[in-house]
């Protein structure tokens, strides 16, 4: 008998506008000690699925059909009572995000004791004694102090670590990870995943793993089932998954993101037309028909759809499930044609950039030196609190270097803010931000911001010019012109996203910052995005500096890349020998904490220990070098590390000489 | 400690500053400081005389530095000088901490006045701050922790009619019901004995009209608080740790909710103390409110000074007390 069996589980939300149909009719098998992945976008009802499972559907939400079994207790409709016992004791829950799930008003220990004393009826000294032990087990250091801190004590993975150890305190039979690293960095990540794969060992608990992220799923699951609009639309091994996928929306998942090793010149993305369905929209046939290539009039509109044997332990929701073909892969796209290295556009040198706080001193930047040539793309990559964003303030004006050069177009821009600018340095460089949600105003047409940008720029001073020319930027940004009329709340994120590239091209840039712009989009919109910038870029032989810590996404549409650490330049260069040894350490532990999006790539296992040292007055020698694994000795800490130059334009700040860094082997390895 | 220490001074700092804007307003107020000390019924060569006696001449900050000796006890108070053969007494003597000068409206040093008047205050601000901190409490509590549910409901707009209807206008109903109509409780509250009702009966109206206004703005600050934490992630931890819903609620619900009001229940000390004006009238209470009001009109300096000097005092201690309290119980701000 299986742990969790969920049977034809329909669930229902009450709104003003009506009943909303989450999740139609839904069934999952999950058996003990399995691990189960579950991949789906935003919006197609996993955190409802969770909270079924755990009775916990808010006051507007219920189960209306179908029901939920686990571990031979029915669960469907239980008693408030009945629920206690499960919840936290035999289904536990790692949450997304750890900042929120932690009560800021209560000590660790205390959130932590409370599961043995309220499940194990633990007195006090044996729960602390329980609480210090799993603390333990998640390998965070000293935890008779981790215990008396407050969760906005502790960094971003180790109030993870504190969630996951909550969730394990009452060894549950079944752990539910919802989209546990999303938001950390991810060496972070890297860290979080090797620690619940040695923990289910140890306690040896189901897992059910919630992402959007394929190459999350890929590491922590043996078996994943692909969720769309409330249905299971592939259930297979993963193995199977990846390498025959045999449902049209897996095929796009998998189409939309970067294969490890292609780029611009040699693939395209293909993004996934249209958009999710918006849950309680009426459906007849296929929920995804409506955006699949391969959908046919007369076979996928008729009637639900059932679940297809496609294979042993294969199950797909597709109608045409054999009809697919072999899995295809677009030709290059014509943006991706490695442009010539041009002119200089942006020469970084000696860029430094120093808060003062107090007696301490946080560098920023550091020295950064680096050039971005014309119509080409510079990726910055680094994890939080590398500099990047002071870097990218710097460079659009909102903030000044304490010192060095930043030559633009024949000037000097490092000490000249916004206001100091030029109106054609101002238009030569914009910027595209991560949240299209927060960078729109509310209350304005979507059209509004392009036009002010139009005239602030001198593009267009008449009414029926600017009108022309915002039409001419949306079609440049293939949205239907009658869009600029619209408010943002009546816009995808994936539109917002392409009206700030529009706005961003208003005054015919020619650098374009554009920093994590897709980072908040959903895989299958990403594509999108990423398809339109490269080809208005290549189009426009616009420069554009691409900040991101998404490294398969920088492998993928990058020329040059900058790898920061704690504001300094770990190594630069041309993208491919970026991505070869010899690799700095520190790009080395990055590659190797990339999640993969296919079980068969073998990746070398470096994790780096403790946390991001704080930028506060650094010492002498290599940034890298407290928590390095390959470090020398006392030299690293006490010498700044000379710049060596691997192959031409490849520059690695180390210690270490370039032969031995070149033996090293290759991070990434096809089985 | 360091920390209280730091606080401590910036409130004598606040107190020194607010009390010299305090001088300036009333020493610069329409009319001649000597005028209004003497009467309107004085003779000019009396007003010139004391107007030179006083050095009412000097530059403000001088006399401002004078006004600041007499109440400190540094030196002594002018007008009690028997030359001006003014006769204002003070049987504490002429000099001493404290020294608010001499009240010409009701001829008797200030501090004859204040303190008792300020005394009733605090008894009915007293009374009225223990019925309406845990009746908005309990009310704020219960509404917010189910939102939308029919107590929610009930609760929510008791308390919008609660405080949308002002205190003159409670205090009439009121009074028509229960003194007018069923006779059960006097009309006025003078706090003596000689109508016949005993005390705690003449507090019974001011009190409920003060905790009816009062506590339905309260509530409802209570309630938004409650109902926004009970939304928080943190909370759906707890419940599906498969905590009770009492635990959920006592251990991490409440003291995440009461970060933000306690500071609005706080500064409802000040608004007891010098804003019940409306109140005390109605009910002709001898309160605090009433005699800063009627010392306003009349124009009598020393008391107005003292009094709004009092007022400060009370709201830079509540101030801090809040931020104490915020402190202690917000554990991120430490």
């Amino acid at each position: 008998m299986s742990l969790l069996s969920i049977r034809n589980l329909r669930v229902e939300y009450r709104t003003a506008a009506g009943v909303s149909v989450a999740l139609p009719d839904f069934s999952l098998d999950i058996q003990e000690g399995e691990r189960f992945g579950l991949v789906g976008e935003s919006g197609c009802g996993k955190s409802t699925l969770i909270m079924a499972i755990m009775g916990y559907l808010g006051r507007n939400g219920a189960i209306a059909a179908g029901s939920i079994h686990f571990d031979g207790q029915d669960l469907t409709h239980a008693s408030e009572q009945t629920l206690r016992g499960v919840r936290g004791s035999k289904i536990a829950i790692v949450y997304q995000e750890p900042a929120t799930a932690l009560n800021p008003t209560l000590t660790i220990g205390r959130q932590l004791m409370e599961v043995p004393i309220t499940h194990a009826g633990a007195g006090t000294a044996q729960a602390r004694r329980l609480a210090e032990q799993v603390l333990a087990d998640v390998h965070l250091p000293d935890p008779a102090s981790v215990m008396a801190r407050y969760p906005n004590q502790l960094s971003g993975g180790q109030k993870q670590r504190v969630v996951i150890a909550m969730a394990l305190l009452a060894s549950p039979k079944l752990l539910l990870l919802d989209e546990p690293t999303t938001g950390l960095d991810v060496t972070v990540e890297a860290a979080v995943l090797d620690l619940v794969a040695e923990l289910r060992e140890k306690y040896r608990t189901a897992l059910f793993y919630i992402s959007h992220n394929l190459g999350v799923i890929a590491r922590v699951a043996d078996r994943i089932g692909v969720m769309y609009a409330g249905e299971l639309v592939e259930d297979a091994a993963a193995t199977a998954l990846f390498a025959d996928p045999r449902h049209p929306y897996t095929r796009g998942l998998l189409g939309a993101i970067p294969r490890l090793g292609s780029d611009k010149g040699s693939a395209t993305l293909s993004p996934i037309p249209g958009n999710v369905p918006s849950p309680g929209a009426p459906r007849i046939g296929c929920a995804f028909a409506p955006r699949c290539d391969f959908a046919e009039p007369g076979a996928c509109d008729q009637g639900p759809i059932r679940m297809y044997h496609a294979g042993p332990a294969h199950l797909a929701r597709c109608v045409r499930f054999d009809q697919l073909g072999g899995v295809r892969r677009p030709p290059p796209s014509q943006a991706g044609a490695a442009p010539a290295a041009g002119a200089a556009v942006l020469e970084v040198d000696g860029l430094s950039k120093v808060f003062a706080l107090g007696r301490a001193r946080l560098v920023a930047n550091d020295q950064l030196r680096f050039t971005a040539s014309a119509g080409r793309v510079l990726a910055i990559v680094g994890e939080s609190g590398s500099g990047k964003s002071t870097f990218a303030r710097i460079l659009c004006g909102l903030d000044t270097a304490s010192g060095g050069s930043l030559r633009f177009a024949g000037a000097d821009l490092a000490a000249t803010r916004l206001r100091g600018r030029s109106q054609e340095q101002v238009a030569a460089i914009q910027m595209v931000f991560q949240n299209p949600d927060g960078t729109l105003n509310p209350a304005h047409s979507v059209g509004w911001p392009i036009g002010r940008a139009l005239r602030k720029f001198g593009v267009s001073r008449r009414g029926a010019e600017t009108e022309a020319r915002v039409k001419a930027l949306l079609e440049l940004v293939r949205l239907p012109a009658h869009l600029r009329h619209a408010l943002p709340r009546q816009l995808s994120g994936g539109q917002k996203q392409r009206i700030a590239i529009a706005r961003a091209f208003a005054g015919n840039p020619t650098l374009l910052i554009a920093d994590e712009p897709v980072s908040a989009l959903d895989v299958s919109v990403q594509a999108a995005v990423i398809n339109l910038l490269l080809s208005i870029q290549a189009e426009g032989r616009t420069s554009m500096v691409f900040i991101s810590h998404d490294l398969a996404l920088v492998r993928y549409l990058a020329d040059e890349v900058v790898v920061l650490y704690l504001g300094k330049v770990m190594e630069s260069g041309k993208v491919a020998a970026l991505f070869a040894p010899p690799y700095h350490p520190y790009t080395e532990a990055l590659l190797s904490a990339v999640p993969i999006p296919d079980p068969t790539v073998k990746q070398v296992r470096i994790r780096l220990e403790g946390e991001i040292p704080s930028p506060l007055n650094p010492g002498p020698g290599c940034r890298f070098a407290g928590r390095c694994p390959r470090k020398l000795g006392p030299v690293c800490d006490s010498d700044p590390p000379p710049v060596q130059e691997a192959s031409p334009g490849h520059l690695i700040a180390c210690h270490i000489p370039l032969a031995t860094l070149a033996a090293v082997p290759p991070v990434f390895a096809q089985a | 400690m360091r920390y209280l220490f730091r606080r401590a001074v910036e409130l004598l700092a606040t107190l020194l500053l607010a009390s010299f804007l305090v001088f300036v307003v009333t020493e610069f107020s329409p009319g001649n400081v000597a005028r209004k000390t003497l009467g309107a019924f004085a003779l000019q060569e009396q007003v010139d005389l004391l107007y030179q006696r006083l050095h009412l001449n000097d530059p403000l900050l001088v006399r401002y530095g004078r006004w600041l000796g007499v109440l400190t006890g540094v030196i002594a108070d002018p007008l009690q000088d028997p030359a001006l053969k003014l006769d204002f007494k003070d049987p504490r003597g002429d000099r001493y901490f404290g020294n608010f000068g001499y009240s010409t409206l009701y001829k008797a040093p200030v501090n004859d006045v204040l303190w008792d008047r300020l005394g009733n205050t605090a008894l009915l601000a007293g009374l009225a701050f223990a019925v309406i901190v845990p009746l908005s409490l309990v009310l704020g509590i219960l509404a917010g922790m189910r939102a939308g549910s029919r107590l929610d409901r009930i609760v929510s707009t008791a308390s919008i009619v609660m405080t949308s209807v002002p205190e003159f206008a409670s205090g009439v109903i009121l009074a028509a019901i229960f003194v007018v109509g069923l006779g059960w409780l006097p009309g006025t509250s003078p706090l003596d004995t000689e109508s016949g009702w005993s005390i705690a009966s003449q507090l019974v109206l001011p009190v409920t009209v003060l905790a009816l206004y009062d506590a339905g703005y309260v509530a409802r600050m209570v309630r938004s608080s409650m109902a926004e934490v009970m939304a928080k992630p943190y909370i759906r931890t707890a419940v599906l740790k498969g905590l009770n819903f009492r635990t959920v609620i006592l251990r991490h619900a409440l003291r995440n909710a009461m970060i933000a009001p306690f500071t609005v229940i706080l500064l409802q000390v000040n608004w007891l103390i010098g804003g019940v004006v409306v109140t005390e009238m109605v009910f002709a209470y001898p309160g605090f409110g009433r005699m800063l009001l009627d010392a306003s009109l009349f124009g009598d300096i020393s008391l107005i000074e003292a009094a709004t000097l009092i007022a400060l005092l009370v709201a830079v201690t509540t101030q801090l007390l809040s931020d104490l309290g915020y402190r202690l119980l917000n554990p991120q701000v430490r």
